[in-house]
């Protein structure tokens, strides 16, 4: 389980999350979801560690992340899978061996294993001949699917999704929708996922947190979704185009 | 905007970043494993791949050094051996270590800098982090001392060359014989003089790669702050090779 409590932090004197706190639950999908701008990415790397709060604290599975050694904190680090947004390959190494980087580096498989492990995880995410080609040859969305792919390949028990179906076409989005589904059913992965698009929302989460300006303005289920009448919240759901109760068409 | 307060202090900031950094890089450099691959790329790519420009920059130094001292010394009075004792000596204590310190900073320096300033600005450093690697161990420790051991030989090499292109232009230009300027090198030849260049060059190694380290490894915004680290991590490394270049003649010699 992952808490954030009172989380504040500011660039610059200024501020970006204010007063944040969150519950992750094990097993559930939590969707992050708020205008750009609002501090999603900025929280997602709290919850590794990757930026300290000025204030308040993260805590996973009850452990203070920000008040451990680093050793301990990369110890945590590796139950986490973590897909950046901008997909944050190495651009040294080709896709292939940017999946087998984790493996190669935290177990003992043999390179037979590894590579049946890496093509596995590329076909999981629908690009299984894209292998010996390199980043910079891979379309937006195909990087992020490979990043996707990096991301699972050690099987953690929690994923970080920065908007996993953004730049995607609707076919694809929903595979990696019905793929984020799979893992968390599956594999029992707790998954929280940074998104701006609803139609993942709805299809994936369990629940759903709305940063608004830098707090956040609302935490509840899809049902609980359904049925918020709060003015905020219903206007960036409404300004994604969709509406709610009504069947909603993934907007490419 | 940045108050007058801290920008004071900016100096004082990028010391004790840059301190932190390598305070971080010494204490990750027994995790052997997960820098050993890039250890070895880095030793090709910073020495191996150096070796032809440092060898053609240390090849024309010798052979200028040599024209101008003839050109300076063309007196009776003088024997002709004294070329060679003013040209073999400053090759070795100077002129193949600065040149190859030069050359390491454009080439090499702008180099680092530019790749771990990209890897940080698209998140590559932080994924890094995210899978429980230590990032420092994997990119920064390889790198310095990769620069710490090629440095000396590239030095080596320089200094080698340089003298073996000056005796060359010695003889082709009509100045003194090859026995000549041997016999002048040898004259003043102090065994210290190779050591202290080796010193200097692994020295100048160190400061060369972990400077253009720490401008890449902390770059901030974009593909401008890419190239701004790039051009710092450059200028920067000239700047205290110079200044490292005087402080260890002051204490050493
Ligand atoms: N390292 C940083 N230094 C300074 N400011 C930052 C930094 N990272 C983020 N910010 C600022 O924090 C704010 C929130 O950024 P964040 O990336 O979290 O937005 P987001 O909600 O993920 O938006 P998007 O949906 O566009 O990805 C932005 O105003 C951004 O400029
Ligand atoms: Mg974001």
């Amino acid at each position: 389980m992952i808490r954030v409590e009172h989380l504040y932090k500011s660039f610059d004197d200024r501020p970006v999350l204010v007063d944040v706190s969150l519950e992750i639950r094990d097993g559930e999908t939590l969707a992050i979801i708020g205008r750009s701008g609002s501090g999603k990415s900025v929280l997602m790397k709290h919850l590794i560690g990757l930026l300290k709060p000025d204030r308040g604290r993260v805590l996973v599975d009850g452990v203070d992340i920000n008040a451990i050694s680093y050793e301990e904190l990369r110890r945590i680090r590796r139950q986490f899978g973590v897909l950046f947004q901008s997909g944050a390959l190495f651009d040294s190494m080709n896709a292939f061996e940017n999946v087998a980087f984790p493996l190669r580096t935290f177990t003992n498989l043999s390179e037979e294993e590894i590579r049946r492990r890496v093509q596995a995880c590329l076909e999981l995410v629908q690009l299984p001949d894209v292998g010996p080609k390199m980043p910079d040859e891979l379309s937006g969305g195909m990087k992020k699917r490979v990043a996707l792919a990096r991301a699972i390949a050690l099987e953690p028990r929690y994923i970080i999704y920065d908007e996993p179906t953004t730049g995607l076409d609707p076919e694809t989005a929903n595979a990696i929708d019905e793929l984020i589904r799979d893992l968390n059913h599956r594999l029992n992965v707790t998954g929280i996922m940074v998104t701006h698009d609803m139609h993942s929302v709805l299809s994936v989460a369990d629940r759903v947190a709305f940063l608004y300006q830098g707090r956040m303005h609302w935490v509840g289920t899809i049902d609980e979704l359904h049925r918020s009448d709060d003015p905020i919240l219903l206007a960036f759901v409404k300004a994604s185009e969709y509406q709610i109760g009504a069947s909603i068409p993934r907007s490419a | 905007m940045l108050s007058s307060r801290s920008r004071f202090l900016l100096p004082f900031r990028a010391l004790g970043q840059y301190t932190l950094l390598l305070v971080h890089a010494f204490s990750a450099l027994g995790e052997f494993k997960t820098y050993r691959k890039n250890l070895f790329d880095q030793m090709v790519r910073i020495g191996i791949d150096s070796i032809p420009i440092v060898s053609m920059a240390a090849a024309f130094s010798g052979a200028v050094m040599t024209v101008q001292t003839a050109y300076q010394l063309v007196s009776p009075f003088i024997p002709k051996t004294v070329i060679g004792a003013v040209v073999a000596p400053s090759m070795i204590l100077e002129l193949a270590v600065v040149v190859t310190g030069f050359i390491l900073a454009g080439r090499v320096g702008a180099r680092i800098a530019a790749e771990l300033g990209t890897m940080r600005v698209t998140e590559q450093i932080d994924a890094l982090e995210a899978m429980g690697l230590n990032s420092v161990s994997y990119l920064v420790v390889p790198r310095v001392l990769a620069g710490m051991v090629m440095l000396p030989v590239l030095y080596v090499i320089a200094a080698f060359v340089g003298i073996v292109s000056g005796i060359l232009v010695a003889n082709l230009g009509g100045f003194l014989s090859t026995g000549e300027f041997l016999q002048g090198a040898r004259q003043f030849f102090k065994p210290f003089d190779p050591i202290f260049g080796v010193i200097k060059a692994f020295v100048f190694g160190f400061v060369i790669t972990s400077i253009s380290c720490y401008k890449g490894y902390f770059t901030q915004g974009g593909a401008e702050g890419v190239g701004r680290s790039t051009t710092q991590a450059a200028v920067l490394s000239c700047v205290y090779i110079l200044v490292a270049d005087l402080v260890l003649a002051v204490l050493l010699l």
